[in-house]
């Protein structure tokens, strides 16, 4: 049975027909659309390395069937930087060395940006800590991880004050 | 995966109907399906996806003081819906101590209740498990086994429940509202889970088709909203299950202890009311004596399935701390660290001395 | 609290530029962040089909029946390679000519070794149809009991344990050395078996193209690699093409080419197609190499000042039925502490499972806990402070060898880690500290060691005529940050600002730069960089000294600097011509030359190498409920020069995890009926979390080590996990009282002995 299905990826829309339901959203992304920085780590949303956001929130997309999210609006990391200019969490994250092999990264950092935009861990390093514990890294960058989304974070309440300045 | 069927509909009946059949299963995120799916321990052949249907995804409060949660409501946004974290905080803290931030942004409070258990040999299809296969045996009764059940289980199944969510829901009356081929029902969760007896494949009492599309907390659940806790011990800081958890629920007055409600996880094969412990409470003071009393109620009848004698004692400890931490009140915000044993950590000086 | 990235720059290191010894960050690091990063599972050729592995759910007997049909006729499945109908290799899988070759499960018969081997593979036009055709074999088999642990059989002693070492060293008497000791420790630890766990699953994508091959592969090792390849299909290696620009994590375990990737060479030839077969993370436990289990026992004797007399480290561990390698845990006490006897052996049983594998710190991280654990049991029966006892004991020079060290800044390591973590004031007695909450505090520490070793690198180097240059090594970069650090000695060595400077590496047609394993990369193919960068430099210097339009003529070679692109007269700067009008002048387009990095067997022979380092671990313990929390680890490490502070203190804070994992975390649990691991996943089992690091810092101690190499680099990738583990076992004794000797430390450790 044929689906047609209608996503809206990193803000370009794509009609996507698909063959087989059983196709995830992650397998949808690296397999089909070709967009490889979202990683397979373990394929059964245990490491964190296919985070991607859909509707502005992150979840793993390997436990999420391509056919169920019809019409949703994904982004992943190929969408995060503008052109040669990076992303904030993207800047951070080198600045502050938080990864080695790069593998977990993408998933790092959009489960970064997620976190940033749930609004709950604020500048608290436990808090940050916690919320990005569903992201393993098997290298161990998570001091310079951890590090990175404080930077950013401060950043962001930086420009606040300034914007209400 | 096998291939599926794969149907959405727009309609509860027409969801039932699709899902009474054989073989059907009911997909909302998926987060466990999916998983179980992936590792050939779930076949179905059809897939009801009932992530459209209308009018499931909401929180509603009752006239009664209580709440309805709609099924497909997120555990991230049920967690953190500021009125839901303040008038059921042990609940809203049990939802944040399982699983990561990104299942939690996916999972739905239906999919919560029915998730299944982590049992290694459950998971491992080449193993023997009546769960998967009625009548073929139980590896893990003289298997690796120190994280089995030490309550409920039988000789047929030794599996735990792994939710954190259901184990303040059962001590608060929590109440599963269904949708099913006969029409509406509820079903109490503390009766949701069926103990396996010889029948451990049937893990709930529902029929096929049938669909939970309500969850609901009484009013008088809130009474207990400023001394509430859930606990858990795991063998790391965050995203693991629970070795061992417990929830306590206070009301307290005039410094006596008018109603307590209590509940483990991580010890049997459904969520475990302590009616029997509660009753002990009943009129006491919170001290530890009491505490340790209780305890030991809701343990009277445990007795380890294998090497997880240790389990019963930890049991114990881990719901005197719930207490404990109960009667110190509820925080006023959700700790970093949301069930952990160490609440914050300091960040040491080495200028700065420990007391001894 | 961010410790400072110190510069390591001293007068001696500047000879040529100042790249070396600056933090900068990676070069790869835009490709990284944005996703572009290619690694070997993103590619797709045109034409590509997918490959999945179906792996034996039995642990030893023989495959009997595979339902063939079932699986193709699943829609999409194009053909299912089995033993019947493989393509034919030109050597034995089997077959070992030398001790690194290890055998490998190619389909080559019915037989089942162990539980996850290979038996089929299934290749589809979709991941999904393959997954699922795998599925459908539904193997039938004829099992024989599974030998599962330690105690599983007739343990012998192996002829040689880690990669090629004695399997027994003696020295001294240690029996008389136990029978003088007025304290004595007689204590057994087990460790148990770890799985690498990459984040990135082994993966392959294979092309033929006549009796060419083109693979995109995660490789430590491309030359290896290269000639496993060749070998197994009887094509030269030129022939075969390794792209391996990027490795998701190795850890040990991409070290030499595994069963499962030379499976998708060979799915490829069979359909005659490109095939990319990816493992699934359940099947890494098994084909891919582990580090096995161990019981360690170590007996130590003291005087009365706490003075060693006898050390004594026994190790048992497991290889497969039908190879070896044999983790060498015990050999951690050959250097670390001084003894007038020292005895280590091993002995080993062959167990059901896949063969054991280097796994980062080989037997220095297995051996490191049990030893930092015993010498802590041994200070305290001395009633002596563990750092106190550690100095006494340091060892001026190697012990058993007796050859002094190249360099050992050990002590500057305990001094200013302990002044960091706030050692001294620790109390000498456990179970003395608790936090405000209640919660047990214990401080616990362990020494740190690494051999500092070289193997063999070639470089290739050339300047051009607008005056960049370029450097060429077939290096390897896991995560270490190779790509920059050796970029950072290319340039000093071309005497090149970074930006002129081209570096390529990460494929198998450049020259062989040696396996990215043993710590030794950055030394070996840095060295071999360093001397290539010199060789053109020499190069250019003769064209310009010996060329009488050029402001150097007559300056000699001894007389000529190379700095930002120029070459000075040494004794007057004001006289300096760039490369490119060097070049320019003698009518070239280039100039090139070839490097070589290796150790010197005099140096060698002459001093001990190592790296040093001490580690400080801060535990808290719920008194009640057993949990654990490693609140902060302090680590201050001596390991020559280095090259880049910013990739290095990475480096030791992933080691510092990894041991804080081995004491706490890790374990694969194996049923001992079926053979099978119950928690072949990332689920249950555990590495740590980010909530699990609350505080790391590295202190990297100045040491200038001139007979390592002429770089003066140790290499820091492994170290970090010895000291470390032993650290917070030592923590956790601290803080509750409880001596817990089998590893991870588990709830039930420390519940069961406070009821």
């Amino acid at each position: 049975m044929n689906f047609s299905i209608s996503l809206t990826v990193n803000g370009v829309r794509r009609d996507v027909e698909l063959e087989d339901p059983r196709v995830t959203l992650l397998d949808l992304l690296r397999e089909r659309l070709h967009l490889t920085g979202t990683k397979k780590g373990c394929d059964r949303g245990q490491c964190g390395a296919c985070t991607v956001l859909v509707d502005g929130r992150r979840i793993n997309s390997c436990l999420a069937l391509a056919v169920s999210h019809d019409g949703a609006d994904i982004l992943t990391i190929e969408g995060v930087a503008r052109g040669d200019q990076l992303h904030p969490v993207q800047a951070a994250f080198i600045a502050h060395d938080g990864f080695q092999c790069g593998f977990c990264t993408p998933g790092q950092i959009m489960s970064a940006i997620g976190l940033i935009g749930e609004g709950q861990a604020g500048d608290d390093p436990e808090r940050v800590r916690e919320g990005m514990s569903g992201n393993l890294c098997r290298c161990g960058a998570y001091s310079g991880i951890t590090d990175a989304v404080l930077d950013v974070q401060k950043g962001l309440v930086e420009a606040d004050r300034r914007r209400s300045a | 995966m096998k291939t599926f069927d794969y149907v959405r509909p727009t309609t509860i009946s027409d969801a039932i109907a699709a899902a009474a059949e054989p073989g059907a299963a009911y997909l909302a995120s998926g987060t466990n399906l999916l998983d179980l799916m992936k590792g050939g321990v779930s076949r179905p052949h059809r897939l009801v996806d009932v992530t459209r249907l209308p009018g499931l995804d909401r929180i509603e409060h009752l006239p009664d003081g209580g709440v309805r949660i709609g099924a497909l409501v997120r555990n991230a946004d049920l967690a953190h819906d500021p009125d839901f974290a303040k008038s059921y905080p042990a609940v809203a803290e049990a939802l944040l101590s399982g699983a990561s931030a990104q299942l939690r942004n996916a999972a739905t409070v239906g999919g919560n209740l029915l998730q299944r258990t982590r049992c290694g040999y459950f998971y491992d299809v080449a193993s023997a498990c009546n769960k998967r296969e009625p009548g073929a045996g139980c590896d893990a009764r003289n298997g690796e086994n120190r994280l089995h059940a030490v309550l409920g289980w039988s000789e047929a199944c030794i599996a735990t429940h792994p939710s954190d969510f259901c184990v303040p829901l059962v001590a608060l009356d929590a109440v599963a509202e269904i949708e099913g081929r006969t029409g509406r029902r509820e079903v109490a969760i503390e009766a949701l889970h069926r103990l396996p007896g010889d029948t451990p494949e049937q893990e709930s009492v529902l029929e096929p088709g049938d669909l939970i599309v309500a969850l609901r907390l009484p009013g008088e659940a809130r009474m207990f909203s400023t001394h509430a806790r859930y606990l858990k011990v795991r063998e790391r800081t965050s995203y693991a299950f629970a070795i061992v958890s417990a929830t306590a629920a206070l009301r307290i007055e005039q410094g006596t202890i008018r109603d307590a409600r209590l509940a483990l996880g991580g010890v049997a094969p459904k969520p475990w009311r302590a009616h029997q412990a509660e009753q002990t409470l009943a009129g006491s003071s919170p001290t530890p004596a009491a505490f340790r009393r209780a305890a030991e109620a809701a343990l009277v009848d445990a007795k380890p399935s294998g090497d997880n004698r240790f389990k019963i004692e930890l049991a114990q400890r881990i719901l005197v701390r719930a207490l404990t931490l109960a009667a110190a009140g509820t925080p006023e915000r959700m700790p970093a660290l949301p069930a952990s044993p160490f609440s914050s950590v300091s960040r040491s000086d080495p200028g700065e001395i420990y007391e001894a | 609290m961010k410790p400072e990235i110190s510069l390591t720059q001293t007068p001696a290191h500047l000879r040529h530029g100042s790249n070396i010894g600056q933090p900068l960050t990676r070069r790869d690091g835009v490709l990284k962040v944005k996703g572009e990063a290619r690694y070997a599972a993103d590619n797709h050729p045109p034409g590509m089909l997918h490959a999945v592995l179906a792996v034996s759910s039995i642990a030893r007997g023989r495959v009997t029946f595979l339902d063939v049909q079932a699986a193709k006729s699943h829609p999409g499945v194009v053909d299912v390679m089995t033993p019947a109908n493989k393509p034919p290799l030109a050597e034995d899988p089997d077959a070992k000519t030398n001790p690194f070759m290890f055998r490998l499960d190619l389909l080559q018969n019915d037989q089942v070794r162990y539980a996850n081997q290979a038996i089929a593979v299934v290749i589809a036009q979709t991941l999904e149809a393959a997954t699922e055709g795998a599925a459908l074999l539904s193997p039938r088999y004829q099992a024989l009991p599974a030998r599962v642990g330690l105690d599983a059989g007739e343990s012998f002693v192996p002829p040689a344990i880690g990669i090629g070492n004695p399997s027994e060293v003696r020295h001294g008497d240690v029996e008389a050395g136990l029978a003088k000791a007025s304290k004595r420790i007689d204590a057994t630890y087990e460790t148990p078996t770890q799985y690498h766990n990459a984040m990135e699953p082994h993966a392959i994508v294979a092309a033929w193209d006549g009796d060419t091959l083109s693979i995109d592969t995660p490789s430590q090792g491309l030359a290896l690699a290269q000639g496993r390849i060749a070998g197994l299909f009887g094509i030269s290696p030129e022939k075969i093409h390794i792209r391996s620009p990027f490795l998701g994590g190795g850890f040990g375990s991409k070290g030499l080419i595994s069963g499962p990737q030379i499976l998708g060479i060979m799915a490829a030839r069979l359909v005659g197609r490109p095939v990319k077969l990816v493992l699934r993370r359940e099947q890494m436990y098994g084909p891919v190499g582990y580090r096995a289990p161990t019981r360690q026992t170590i007996r130590i004797g003291a005087d009365g000042d706490g003075q060693l007399t006898a050390i004594d480290h026994h190790a048992k561990t497991v290889s497969s039925t039908y190879d070896d390698f044999f983790e060498p845990a015990a050999d951690a006490s050959h250097t670390l502490y001084a003894s007038p006897a020292i005895a280590t052996s091993h002995e080993a049983v062959r167990i059901d499972t896949g063969t054991p594998l280097f796994m980062r710190a080989p037997g220095e991280a297995t051996g490191s806990i049990a030893l930092e654990s015993a010498i802590d049991e041994a200070a305290q029966a001395c009633g002596m402070d563990p750092l106190a006892f550690r100095l006494k004991n340091y060892a001026e020079v190697e012990p058993i060898s007796g050859k002094p060290f190249s360099s050992k800044a050990l002590r500057d390591c305990y001094a200013q880690g302990a002044e960091r973590f706030g050692w001294s004031r620790r109390p000498l007695a456990p179970r003395q500290l608790r936090d405000e909450a209640g919660c047990l505090v214990g401080w616990g520490m362990g020494t740190a060691t690494f051999p500092a070793l070289m193997f063999q690198a070639e470089a290739r180097a050339v300047v051009r005529s607008d005056g960049s240059g370029l450097m060429e090594t077939g290096a390897h970069d896991m995560g270490q940050g190779a790509w920059t650090a050796f970029a950072q000695i290319a340039a000093d060595g071309l005497g090149l600002e970074l930006d002129q400077l081209e570096f390529r590496a990460g494929t198998s047609d450049l020259p062989d730069a040696g396996i990215a394993g043993g710590s030794s990369h950055t030394a070996t193919a840095g060295m071999a960089i360093h001397n290539a960068g010199a060789a053109v430099i020499a190069k250019l210097a003769d064209l310009a000294t010996g060329d009488e339009h050029s402001p150097l003529f007559g300056a000699g070679n001894a007389g000529v600097v190379a700095r930002g692109g120029h070459l000075f007269r040494r004794d007057d700067e004001t006289r300096s011509e760039s490369y490119a009008e060097i070049l320019g002048r003698a009518g070239l387009t280039q100039i090139e030359a070839r490097g070589n990095g290796a150790a010197d067997p005099a140096a060698q022979s002459t001093y001990a190498m190592h790296a040093h380092g001490a580690v400080f671990a801060e535990v808290k313990v719920d008194p009640d409920l057993g949990q654990i929390r490693v609140i902060r680890l302090v680590g201050a490490f001596a390991a020559g020069r280095v090259i880049n502070p910013r990739l290095v203190r990475s480096q030791i804070f992933g080691g510092m995890i990894w041991g804080m994992s081995f004491a706490l975390h890790e374990q694969a649990v194996m049923d001992r009926r079926s053979g099978r691991t119950l928690n072949p996943n990332l689920s249950e089992y555990y590495v740590p979390v980010n909530a699990d690091v609350p505080s790391l810092e590295a202190l990297m101690i100045d040491e200038h080590d001139p007979h390592v190499n002429a770089l003066g680099i140790k290499g820091v990738g492994e170290i970090g996990i010895t000291g470390s583990a032993g650290a917070v076992a030592n923590a956790v004794w601290h803080a509750t009282g409880t001596r817990v000797r089998r590893f991870p430390i588990r709830i039930e450790d420390l519940v069961t002995a406070s009821s």
